[in-house]
């Protein structure tokens, strides 16, 4: 809406910080059915420290206080979580609502009619091809076929725009006209967001990031078609591609200030994006003040949320006459390959990027991995049948 | 957004599914029922939308606000902006 008086941008309020996050993003558990090649968390495997039912509980009593909205959440597959359901349930009836990301292995047509009968609950299938061929390299055999099934399933139950979330690769940007008519066909909105080198994703990003003219490409379908699909503000780095305010959304780097992670042991991180000790904030066990939560110290208090509400340096862009509509790009897409904090963005569409990648760099390595032993390869069925109990499949 | 024409005269208040979050910019409005964020950019809004159910007409919330009659105009073209997107419901 318009501002009825003089009051500086939205922008510039949200990078210095908000009382309560807009955006949370709950990751619940580490366990996961797929071990997709580009999992942000490094999934696979649940972490025996896992928050318990009431521990959930506890942040979702201390998230409607702080009167969070909703929460974003996911995993890991989430619904593998034993108490999901329920979490879900108290989470609505606390006037929090839920998004949740799935790939839709748990969405039965019983389930889907329970969604469908919820105001509070919406749903976001996860698809990286429009095409099994596609999808199922990046996310495993017989992966499409369960997010269709799981589509099918809430089409069925009269589930109204459920959401198909895309991460956009170097394989399927030439897709993204047939992933609006999946949408379409199951009434679902389509919310596509960037790959970052986060997590496993940091080992495949080099041979899966959209090539430079591909990035020009995606510029040119958000332009046409952004109104009508759902990006998570994820393209900002692509602002300098068209005039100011062409790419439609805030366009700014919301970690620490808007946005936030937590993760299934109650680290909180910047955003969804880094979980690395370096965007560490806190803990919502350990950092809790006289027995009340500790979620809202962290988010209020943090040394690492309180640096990140300062203005930012420009560092090496400061000079680039793009600077004030990519803001130097993604926190997480710079540290996860290597690349200094304040300079370019690895996908920097002056072309900055690409000299910086070519120099001396060091990815850093994660600081946790969940993954079970057995993954995937680009373009490979999976392999051989785990070699320990613990490396099987948690459903 | 274009926004409804709001009637001075009459009675608006918030959607029953409408949550509202003070931030120090101004606020934050959810709508539950349509997963919509909208922000109210300052305190002036903030308190003419909070109290709108406390009054008989959006004219005398505005003043109550220290609205002026004369500065009414953006207020309501505000508020038309809510109502079209269902934050605001007439009574």
């Amino acid at each position: 809406m318009s501002a009825p008086a003089r009051v500086p941008r939205l922008v510039e309020q949200f990078e210095r910080g908000l009382d309560a996050p807009i955006c949370l993003t709950w990751e619940l558990t580490y366990a996961c059915n797929l071990a997709c090649l580009h999992c942000l968390s490094s999934s696979g495997k649940r972490d025996p420290r896992e928050l318990s039912t009431r521990q959930c509980m506890d942040i979702i009593d201390e998230l409607q206080r702080m009167q969070v909205f909703y929460v974003n959440i996911g995993g890991g597959e989430p619904t593998v979580r034993p108490d999901f359901w329920e979490l879900v349930d108290y989470a609505t009836a606390h006037q929090v609502g839920v998004k949740f990301s799935t790939n839709g292995v748990r969405i039965t047509p019983d389930v889907a009619v329970r969604l469908a009968a919820s105001d509070y609950v919406d749903v976001q299938i996860s698809l990286d091809g429009a095409t099994a061929e596609v999808n199922d390299s990046l996310r495993g055999a017989g992966s499409f076929e369960m997010a269709v099934r799981a589509l099918e399933n809430l089409r069925a139950a009269g589930f109204s725009d459920a959401k198909i979330s895309v991460v956009v690769t170097r394989h399927n940007v030439a897709q993204l006209d047939d992933f609006a008519a999946l949408a379409e066909r199951y009434g679902a909105t389509l919310r596509i967001t960037r790959l970052r080198p986060s997590g496993r994703g940091a080992d495949v990003w080099d041979e899966l990031h959209p090539t430079a003219e591909q990035q020009r490409q995606l510029y040119d379908w958000l332009v046409a078609n952004g109104e009508r699909v759902l990006t998570g503000d994820s393209f900002f780095h692509l602002s300098g591609l068209g005039e100011p305010g062409a790419l439609p959304g805030l366009n700014m780097c919301g970690a620490g200030r808007v946005v936030c992670l937590i993760d299934p042991v109650g680290d909180v991180y910047a955003c969804p994006f880094a979980i690395h000790d370096r965007f560490l904030a806190g803990n919502v066990l350990s950092d809790s003040v006289d027995g009340a939560g500790g979620f809202e110290n962290v988010w209020k208090h943090s040394a690492l949320f309180t640096e990140l509400r300062n203005p930012q340096s420009a560092g090496a862009c400061g000079s680039c006459g793009h600077y004030d509509s990519c803001r130097g790009g993604c926190m997480a897409a710079k540290f996860f390959t290597g690349l200094p904090l304040d300079g370019p963005d690895p996908e920097c569409v002056q072309g900055y990027g690409a000299p910086a990648l070519a120099g001396p760099r060091e990815v850093p390595r994660p600081r946790a991995d969940h993954s079970r032993t057995v993954l995937l390869t680009l373009g490979q069925p999976p392999g051989k049948p785990p070699s320990k109990p613990c490396n099987e499949s948690p459903i | 957004m274009r926004g409804l024409l709001i009637d001075a005269s009459l009675s608006w208040r918030l959607h029953p599914q409408v949550a509202l979050r003070p931030e120090p910019f101004g606020a934050l409005l959810y709508h539950f029922g349509t997963r919509r964020l909208s922000f109210l950019k300052n305190r002036t809004i903030v308190a003419v939308v909070e109290s709108l159910a406390d009054h008989p007409d959006v004219r005398s919330a505005l003043s109550a606000s220290g609205v002026d009659p004369g500065d009414e105009a953006p207020y309501l073209h505000a508020l038309g902006v809510l109502a079209e997107s269902d934050m605001l419901v007439p009574v």
